[in-house]
Parts: C-alpha cells; sequence; structure tokens
C-alpha cells in the first residue's frame, strides 16, 4: 500500500488525511503540538455563519480515527530528506523513522507579531490586544480594560502586519477585513452600549456572505467604520489610548480615544513552512510561502517531485479554502501514487 | 657654473607651478569668511604649527592613517611620497655637501649625477651615492606596487578602485615614468663614466655590455627633466594638486578653520587635497549594498572640481560619516555635500507662523523625544519609567504639540527654512526654563549642540542614564542577555559619543565586542539625508547590517536612535531590536 | 468667481481632468515614482508634525496634485517641515519626502521660467 507522510496537523492536514485514507493510501500524520486543530484552537466562533471552532474541529478530529492513519502527536521532523528512489525519510524527534511515497506540506501560517509595529504600542500599552487574544476573551464572555473596566470604546485596526512595506510584508491576510467584522459584532453582544470603530484601508469582502456579513454589522449591530490607516497611539494617565488616523473620506486628520484597541494581526508563512521548504529546496513566493506550480491548476504541486502543499502553507486563506485545497491535494496525491505503481 | 640647456623644462615647470599654486591659495584663503581668517593669523606662531608640521610628516609622507586601514595601500603610498621626499632631502645635502655651499639652482642637485658623474672625493661621497641608489630601490618598488593595484586591485584588499579618466591616466603615465627613467639616466651615465653604487653601477655596467650608452645617456636626462617639468605643469589640474593642498589643509585644519555652512575656498582646499585613495569606495554601504558606485566622495569631489553635473550625486548619500571616519585626509566630505544640495524652500514673513506659542511645564530637566521617537513608543515610555525611578523633575516637552528640530531641512539643504524652525523650537526649549535637555534622538540631538545656541547643557539620553548611574540615582541590574551595538551615525561619528552608550550597555548586559562598535559602526539605511534611493535599497542596506550583527548571535541587537530602531526592526524577524534606554529601564 | 451683475457664480466644484494641466503630474511620476503607489490610507496625514498644527495634508495635496490640481499646493507644502514621519508609517514605501521636494522643485523651477 502507499504511503503519504502529511507534515502539519491543522486543518488542511487533517482533512488530507482523511481524504487519502479514504481512497486507500496509508497516511503518517506529523503535528508538533499535542492536540489536532492548529490555528483553529484559538478561535472562538468562524465566519460567515458564527459555527464554533470546536466543533468543526471536532469533526475534523473524528475523520482521524481511521485504520489507515497514524498519528504523530508532540513530534517534530528532525530533517526531511527525498531518496534518490523518491522515497521520503523522515525521521522524527522520538527516534522513529517515517517512510513515505509522497509528502504532503500542511506547516500553515503563524500570526503576525504585533510588537514589531511598535507605533501601535502592543506589548508597551496595556490595553492593545490582538484579535488573537480577543477570541480568548470571547471564550471567558467578558471583555475587560486590562484595568478590569467594561470598555466603552473599543477601536479594531485592520491590516497589522499585512499590505505593509515596513514590516516587509506586501500580501494581503485576506481574512482579518472579514474576522474584524466578525469580531465586531461579537464584542457587540458582549457589550451592547460600547462604541464600537473599524479603521481600514480596503474592505475586502471575498467570500460568499461576507459582504452581507459586513452590511449587518452597520446596519445590525451599529459598527462604525472609518477609512483610514492608523499612524501612530499614545497612552494617557488613565491608560486610555489616544490614536491618530485620517479620516480620508472627510480628508481630516483624527484624534479618538479608546478603552481599547484591537489589532488584526495579519498571517505569514510558519517558521515550519519556512523550514520544510528549505529541506526540500522548495521555491518560495516572495512573501515567503510556498510557491505553488502553477497558480489555477497546479496549485497543490511544488518544483519537487513527489512533495504537495494544502492550506495556509501557499497563501493565506480561509477555511473553506483550506478544506477544499486539502481535499484537492488529496486527489493529486492519489494520482501521483497510482501513476507512479506505488 | 653647472648648466645645459635639459635643465630648463624641470626649472620652467617648477617655478610655474610655484606661481600658480601662491596664486590659487591665495584666492582661496581670500574667500574664507572673516573670521576664519583671522583664525589662521592667530594659528600661524602658536604649538598647532608644529603639531601640523608633525601631522604632515605622518601623513602626507608616511601615511599612517592609510597603514592602518590597509597596510598594503599604505605601504605604496608610502614609498611614493616618502621616497620621494627622502631622494630630494637626501640629494639636496649631497649636493650641498659637495658644493659646501647652501646655495645651488634647484636642478642642480635634481641632476647632480650627471653633472657629477663620477665618484669623486668629497666627504662620504659613497654612502651619500648608496643612499640614493637605495631611496631610489625603495621608490621603484613603489611604482610596482601602484601598477600592480591598478590592475588587480584585489590584492589590495580592496573591492574597487578608483577609477580615472584620460587626463589622469595621461599624469599617471608621467609620474610612473619619472622614476624608471631617472634610473635608466643615472645608470647610463654611470656606465659611461662610473660612479653610482650598488644599485645605478651595476645596472650602467649591465646596460653598457649590449647598449650604446654614449648616444643614450644625454637624451635620458632630457627625458628625465622633461618628464618632471610636464609633471609640474600638469599637477595643479590633476589629482596630484593633493600633494602640496594637503599640506596647506593640514595646516589650516589645526589652527581651527572650520567647514561651515557655504561652499567658500576652504572647501576648494580640501576638495583639491583629495588623494583620490579611494578608501571612501569601499566603506560605503551604498557601494556594498546597493552597487552605487559613482557617488562616493572620491568621486563626488571631483566632479566638484572639474564643474561637471552633480545635482543627483549630492542628492545620493545617506551621510552616515562612514567615509569622513575613514578618509586619511579628514576632509569634511558630510559638509562639502550638505553644501552642493540647493536651498529650495523659498522663505516668507510667514513661514511656520503657524507654530503656535510655547506652553510647556518647567521643570529642571526637559525631556524632547523628538518626531520619530513618537513611532516608537518604547523609548518614550523607558524614558519615562527611568526618570520616575531616579525621581527626575522633569517635563516632556514635545508630548503633543512639539515641533521638528530642523535638522532634515538642514540635511536636504534648506538652510533658511530650517533656521526658522530651529529658532521656534528654541523657544518652546527655553521656556522649559530647564538646566538640562534631555533628547532621545540623535539627528535632534546633533543639531541641538551645532546649531542652537541654548543656556541648557544637552545631552543624548544616552549619556543622561549614564550620569544618572554615576551618580547613584538610578540603580540597574546585569542581565543576563548578549548584546551587540548599534551605534547610530548622528551620534558616535556624529556627536562623538561612543563611551556613554558603551558604559551603560555593560552595566546592563554582557555587551558583545564586534568590529563595528565605536566610531566604526554601519548605517541602518534609514538615513533621512539620501533622497535619492528608494525604500527598497533603504531595507537591502538594513538587511545587510542586520546580518552583519547577527554573525555575532546576539539575544538583542541595541541601538540609542528610533530612526535606527524603526529601520532595522524592518528586517530583523528573529532577534529584537531594542533601545538603551528600554534595557535601562528592564535591568 | 464670475460677478455677474452683482451676483456671482462660483467656478465649478468639480476637477476638470480635460483641461487640468499635468504637467506637475508628470514630473512627478518621473522623478518620484514610489509616488504612484499611494492608496490613499491617510498614514502620512495621521502623523503630520505639520499637520498637527496647520490644515496641511499631504496625503491631498498629493492626491490633488495627480489630477492636475496644483494650485494650492505651493501654500500648502510651505508648511512642511521635511521631518520625514509620513515617509516612516507609509505601508507602501512611498518616498513622500523626496516627493514633498520634488513638488517644491518643481514650483520653484516653473516660477522662474514664468518669471
Amino acid at each position: 500500500m502507499a504511503k503519504v507522510i502529511i507534515i502539519g496537523g491543522g486543518p488542511a492536514g487533517c482533512e488530507a488525511a482523511h481524504q487519502l485514507a479514504n481512497q486507500g493510501i496509508e497516511v503518517e500524520l506529523v503535528e508538533k503540538s499535542n492536540e489536532t486543530g492548529g490555528n483553529l484552537n484559538n478561535w472562538y466562533q468562524l465566519f460567515p455563519d458564527r459555527k464554533y471552532a470546536k466543533d468543526l474541529n471536532a469533526i475534523l478530529k473524528g475523520h482521524l480515527e481511521h485504520p489507515n492513519i497514524r498519528l504523530h502527536l508532540g513530534m517534530e521532523p528532525k530533517k526531511i530528506e527525498k531518496s534518490k528512489t523518491g522515497k521520503f525519510n523522515v525521521p522524527l524527534t522520538d527516534g522513529s523513522l517515517l517512510e513515505g511515497d509522497s509528502l504532503l506540506v500542511a506547516t500553515g501560517f503563524k500570526i503576525f507579531d504585533a510588537r514589531r509595529k511598535e507605533e501601535y504600542g502592543y506589548g508597551i500599552y496595556e490595553n492593545v490586544i490582538t484579535s488573537v487574544e480577543l477570541e480568548n476573551m470571547f471564550y471567558n464572555h467578558a471583555i475587560t480594560t486590562a484595568g478590569g473596566n467594561t470598555p466603552k470604546r473599543v477601536g479594531i485596526i485592520h491590516c497589522v502586519g499585512s499590505r505593509d512595506e515596513k514590516v516587509c510584508n506586501y500580501h494581503c491576510s485576506k481574512l482579518c477585513c472579514i474576522t474584524g467584522v466578525k469580531q465586531a459584532i461579537e464584542i457587540r453582544e458582549l457589550l451592547p452600549e460600547a462604541e464600537i470603530f473599524c479603521f481600514y484601508m480596503d474592505m475586502r469582502m471575498f467570500g460568499p456572505g461576507y459582504e452581507e456579513m459586513y452590511r449587518e454589522a452597520q446596519e445590525k449591530y451599529n459598527i462604525k467604520f472609518i477609512r483610514g490607516r492608523l499612524s501612530e497611539a499614545a497612552e494617557n494617565m488613565q491608560k486610555q489610548l489616544q490614536i491618530k488616523v485620517e479620516d480620508t473620506l472627510v480628508g481630516k486628520p483624527l484624534r479618538m480615544t479608546l478603552d481599547m484597541m484591537i489589532l488584526l494581526v495579519g498571517m505569514e508563512s510558519s517558521e515550519g513552512t519556512r523550514q520544510t521548504a528549505g529541506e526540500l529546496g522548495l521555491n518560495l513566493a516572495p512573501n515567503g510561502f510556498i510557491q505553488p506550480q502553477d497558480p489555477h491548476y497546479r496549485n497543490n504541486f511544488t518544483n519537487v517531485e513527489g512533495v504537495f502543499v494544502a492550506g495556509c502553507g501557499s497563501a493565506p486563506m480561509n477555511l473553506t479554502d483550506t478544506l477544499a485545497d486539502a481535499r484537492s491535494a488529496a486527489s493529486c496525491i492519489t494520482a501521483y501514487v497510482k501513476n507512479h505503481k506505488i | 657654473m653647472y648648466y645645459d640647456h635639459f635643465v630648463l623644462p624641470f626649472t620652467i615647470g617648477l617655478i610655474t607651478l610655484l606661481i600658480y599654486l601662491c596664486f590659487k591659495y591665495y584666492k582661496w584663503i581670500k574667500s574664507f569668511p572673516r573670521e576664519e581668517r583671522k583664525k589662521i593669523r592667530k594659528g600661524l606662531f602658536s604649538l598647532q604649527t608644529i603639531r601640523s608640521g608633525w601631522e604632515i610628516f605622518r601623513e602626507s609622507l608616511l601615511h599612517h592613517k592609510i597603514f592602518k586601514t590597509n597596510p598594503m595601500l599604505g605601504y605604496m603610498h608610502m614609498t611614493f611620497a616618502f621616497g620621494w621626499f627622502l631622494l630630494i632631502v637626501v640629494g639636496k645635502i649631497e649636493s650641498m655637501v659637495y658644493h659646501t655651499s647652501a646655495f645651488n639652482p634647484p636642478y642642480f642637485a635634481i641632476f647632480f649625477r650627471y653633472f657629477h658623474p663620477a665618484n669623486e672625493t668629497f666627504p662620504y661621497s659613497e654612502t651619500f651615492a648608496f643612499l640614493m641608489d637605495l631611496i631610489l630601490l625603495f621608490l621603484l618598488i613603489g611604482i610596482t606596487l601602484a601598477i600592480t593595484k591598478r590592475f588587480y586591485s584585489r590584492l589590495f584588499g580592496m573591492k574597487k578602485t578608483t577609477k580615472q579618466r584620460a587626463y589622469d591616466l595621461l599624469i599617471l603615465t608621467v609620474l610612473w615614468l619619472i622614476f624608471p627613467v631617472r634610473f635608466l639616466a643615472e645608470s647610463f651615465t654611470s656606465g659611461l663614466n662610473g660612479g653610482g653604487s650598488f644599485l645605478t653601477y651595476n645596472a650602467g655596467n649591465f646596460f653598457g655590455s649590449f647598449l650604446p650608452l654614449e648616444h643614450l645617456s644625454y637624451p635620458a636626462w632630457w627625458v628625465y627633466s622633461s618628464l618632471l617639468g610636464l609633471f609640474f605643469l600638469l599637477l595643479p589640474f590633476s589629482r596630484y594638486m593633493h600633494i602640496p593642498t594637503e599640506m596647506v589643509y593640514i595646516f589650516l585644519k589645526n589652527w581651527g578653520v572650520k567647514q561651515g555652512r557655504e561652499y567658500n575656498g576652504y572647501s576648494e582646499i580640501q576638495v583639491n587635497a583629495c588623494s583620490r585613495c579611494g578608501i571612501c569606495i569601499n566603506t560605503c554601504q551604498l557601494n556594498s549594498s546597493c552597487d552605487i558606485n559613482d557617488i562616493q566622495p572620491v568621486y563626488f569631489l571631483r566632479r566638484i572640481r572639474n564643474h561637471e553635473p552633480l545635482s543627483k550625486q549630492a542628492e545620493n548619500c545617506l551621510m552616515c560619516g562612514r567615509c569622513e571616519a575613514s578618509c586619511p585626509v579628514g576632509i569634511n566630505l558630510n559638509a562639502i555635500r550638505q553644501s552642493q544640495r540647493p536651498d529650495t524652500i523659498r522663505v516668507v514673513k510667514d513661514t511656520y507662523a503657524y507654530v503656535p506659542e510655547p506652553e510647556v511645564k518647567r521643570a529642571k530637566v526637559a525631556y524632547f523625544a523628538g518626531c520619530m521617537s513618537h513611532l516608537t513608543p518604547g523609548i518614550i515610555k523607558s524614558m519615562q519609567q527611568i526618570f520616575e525611578k531616579a525621581k527626575v523633575d522633569y517635563s516632556f516637552i514635545d508630548e503633543r504639540a512639539g515641533i521638528c528640530c530642523g535638522r532634515p531641512l538642514a540635511l536636504s539643504g534648506n538652510w533658511q527654512a530650517a533656521q526658522i524652525v530651529m529658532d521656534k523650537n528654541q523657544e518652546m526649549i527655553e521656556a522649559s526654563n530647564a538646566d538640562i535637555l534631555v533628547t532621545s534622538c540623535p539627528i535632534c540631538y546633533k543639531t541641538f549642540k551645532e546649531d542652537y545656541t541654548l543656556k541648557a547643557q544637552i545631552m543624548h539620553h544616552t549619556e543622561y542614564i549614564e550620569m544618572l548611574i554615576r551618580e547613584g540615582q538610578l540603580k540597574v541590574n546585569n542581565m543576563d542577555v548578549k548584546t551587540v551595538f548599534h551605534n547610530p551615525c548622528e551620534l558616535g561619528r556624529g556627536s562623538q559619543i561612543v563611551h556613554a552608550p558603551e558604559n551603560v550597555l555593560k552595566q546592563v548586559s554582557y555587551k558583545i565586542t564586534t568590529v563595528y562598535d565605536g566610531k566604526k559602526s554601519l548605517c541602518c539605511g534609514g538615513s533621512l539625508a539620501n533622497t535619492a534611493i528608494d525604500s527598497g535599497q533603504k531595507t537591502k542596506i538594513s538587511g545587510d547590517t542586520v546580518k552583519a550583527y547577527t554573525a555575532y548571535h546576539p539575544d538583542v541587537i541595541v541601538t540609542a536612535c528610533p530612526l535606527c530602531k524603526k529601520t532595522l526592526s524592518k528586517t530583523s524577524t528573529e532577534i529584537p531590536v531594542k533601545d538603551i534606554a528600554e534595557l535601562v529601564a528592564e535591568a | 468667481m464670475i460677478n455677474f451683475w452683482g451676483y456671482s457664480i462660483s467656478e465649478t466644484r468639480s476637477i476638470n481632468y480635460d483641461k487640468n494641466d499635468k504637467a506637475m503630474t508628470e514630473y512627478i511620476a518621473a522623478t518620484v515614482p514610489s509616488s504612484k503607489l499611494c492608496i490613499g490610507c491617510g498614514g502620512c496625514t495621521a502623523g503630520c508634525t505639520a499637520g498637527n498644527l496647520t490644515d496641511f495634508n499631504i496625503r491631498k495635496v498629493q492626491m490633488l496634485m495627480k489630477r492636475g490640481e496644483t494650485k494650492d499646493a505651493k501654500e500648502q507644502l510651505q508648511k512642511c517641515m521635511l521631518c520625514g514621519k509620513c515617509m516612516l508609517v507609509c505601508p507602501r514605501g512611498v518616498e513622500t519626502r523626496k516627493m514633498i521636494l520634488e513638488m517644491l522643485n518643481f514650483i520653484k523651477t516653473n516660477q522662474k521660467l514664468e518669471d
């Protein structure tokens, strides 16, 4: 029986494992943390349908209970090698050695380190948090400032670490806009009295139901949208944030005091992605993600034969696209192992 | 009477040169501002004059600074300059000993072997002959090195040597030919009449074995004299003008003459004092990171000298001062470059009239963060913590409505507009009535020191923190982190602040010694002074600089400038970049 | 303003792109290519040291310039202190400082030509 090694047990890795197993292919799924799900574990609800992330996670996890799938949790590849015969040898940190006919890179993304955008004050001002930390507040059904107060005015800052030459990230992370809209709605549900603002450069509502959600946020949840990029923030004695943006649609600089500021942190290629790409000699796109062979027809193929990519290792994408990408990769791998008569 | 027609080219060349030089230097010095000319009068009979003499010996002859940067290059320059000097001096002594008189025409010593071919008996004549041969050999080795350098510059550890043009190549050839021809002339004469020492005597015998020396000896002296004359005539219009001008510059410099904002005769002297050694090409990061090869001082000064268009080159400079720090002649390269940037902003009565009357809290210490520090709140917050920890009575004077210090305007050549901003800012600082002005920005610091007339003592926060620690007002702990220090250009090279930040850093961390310490630090690439390169090129410089520091495997890259911090953070994704104030606040 | 028997009729408030002189637009596009990258996020204007104290709006000045509206540019640009903060926040890497200097250059050269 053919055997495929999957590096990364996030949504893409899990879904691909499930699909491959159903095709009668043996799967070795390697995940560095002690549970599968990857970044999904940090999310509370998903856009646009507000499904609980843990529910989706449970489905994906359930699919892994398959006789063809062997799970290696808390394990990292010590190195990844392609032998002369085209086989992949992956020694793991526990000393075991995996051997496969094909390799799927599902190493995903990492969240932009907001401290690199120093003028926004993350890690310096106590009431500046990231969108990931906000999800954790949603879990606990409580949004409070660091001082324990209920914020009266909250600002959500789009494009932190995305579309920014100043941190060498030229790409759009795609998901932050809709995440911002979703989170604004969730904040409204917990803080009915608060004023909630989104500061954006462009609203990129690319998915089904996204634009509708944006509309709903304005209409039903009274979220205010200001088109202007945050330039800098300062902190006052009350630990509030004084921000400087330009209200570009009015054409005037705007000063505003916020009780809490949320940074919609963008996506970068993960260390795992870069490391795997380095060891296998995979081409990276200028934005640091893995470069697929062709953006349309061979988007799961890499420049190394037998190595496939799925999910956010190749570009920022939402869950819908990630899961579809995983299935597409699984079908490509199935064809590959059949053609090679493995 | 010792005379032959062949001495004419040499004599005419020498006299013309001397007249020309006197005329030029007079004209240049006359154009100095009055207070600078006064310094010459004052300095002339001071100890500085003797000091200058020593410096001329060390730098113009021995080329001690070039030696320090590049021994091979230094040796080459030394053999040429010192060798020629010895040849002239020892030759002159020899002629005087022979003649028993101090007065003989200048050409007599130069062509001594022609007039006195054989070793006639005069005191120590053989010793002199030996010495003269030795010096000549020394010079010939120098020439061999120079030729080698021109074709294989890498042997000298130089990635690139100065590119020369046709005229320069002509005089270069003349110079290269002078000593081999002298060698031939002396050898031929020796072959015919005897005399000379180990070099010319043996060479003369050798040449005599297959050459008709009786037909060659006299013409060789003609060629030698003509080459010398030609060299003297070409000299003022070539880079060899640096030989006399560098000496004049060393005197003026030591007498305290300063390069002002305007381009004047003093700038001309400096432009002409450039020997085009090319050391500035190799220290320039625009060369090493961006492959920009036509803007380095050696080329820029040449453009000024040749009256070529230079507006593009004037803008394309980070003003990091690395070239200035490594220039063996000590030319004020930044100031001269700045003087070539046009003052475009028209100044009228209400220029910057919008700046409001200052409203600042009075305190003992005024803290001026600077425009850029508002983009690095980590620095501001740390400084506030330090002030509070040390219980300092301070006023944050540009917290809300600060204005620019004016230096960015000045860096772009707009001195008039800069002056207005500086005056307004000075009012605000004075309104705080502070004894000490502390700033976090080296750009502000430099201009506060150089262009403002403030009552308060001006300190960069690294100096201030050092003082607080020294006086026991601030207690710090040594943290277990390995650091490297990136000394900002405007602080280290620009304002001579080297020890304060290093002392502080050593007290709060384990500071790794690097080759970039002190005034040898790199530029982060973010300099406001360069408007010609784009953000991609700046990022490239930043990336290369980070790479250089990363090679030492520090836990933190430490700097002391908001602009450096922002620029280095852009590319340093693995190792955090912090300001020294942040480290102190943590310690 | 056209005076019409005591009534005045305002000139059109719209940008007449056909009629506007785009010499400066072309000059800036050529000398400062990065100026084309602006997406009008306003980051430059938000933190502007001069804009903090006046109505100077660098984003607007350059946007208008790109449409050939350069009448007020000179007066506006005189307010800039060239501190460079705008350049440090621009997410598109526009050389804003160079752009301002070149706009001033252009105005100065053209004025000389007119005189």
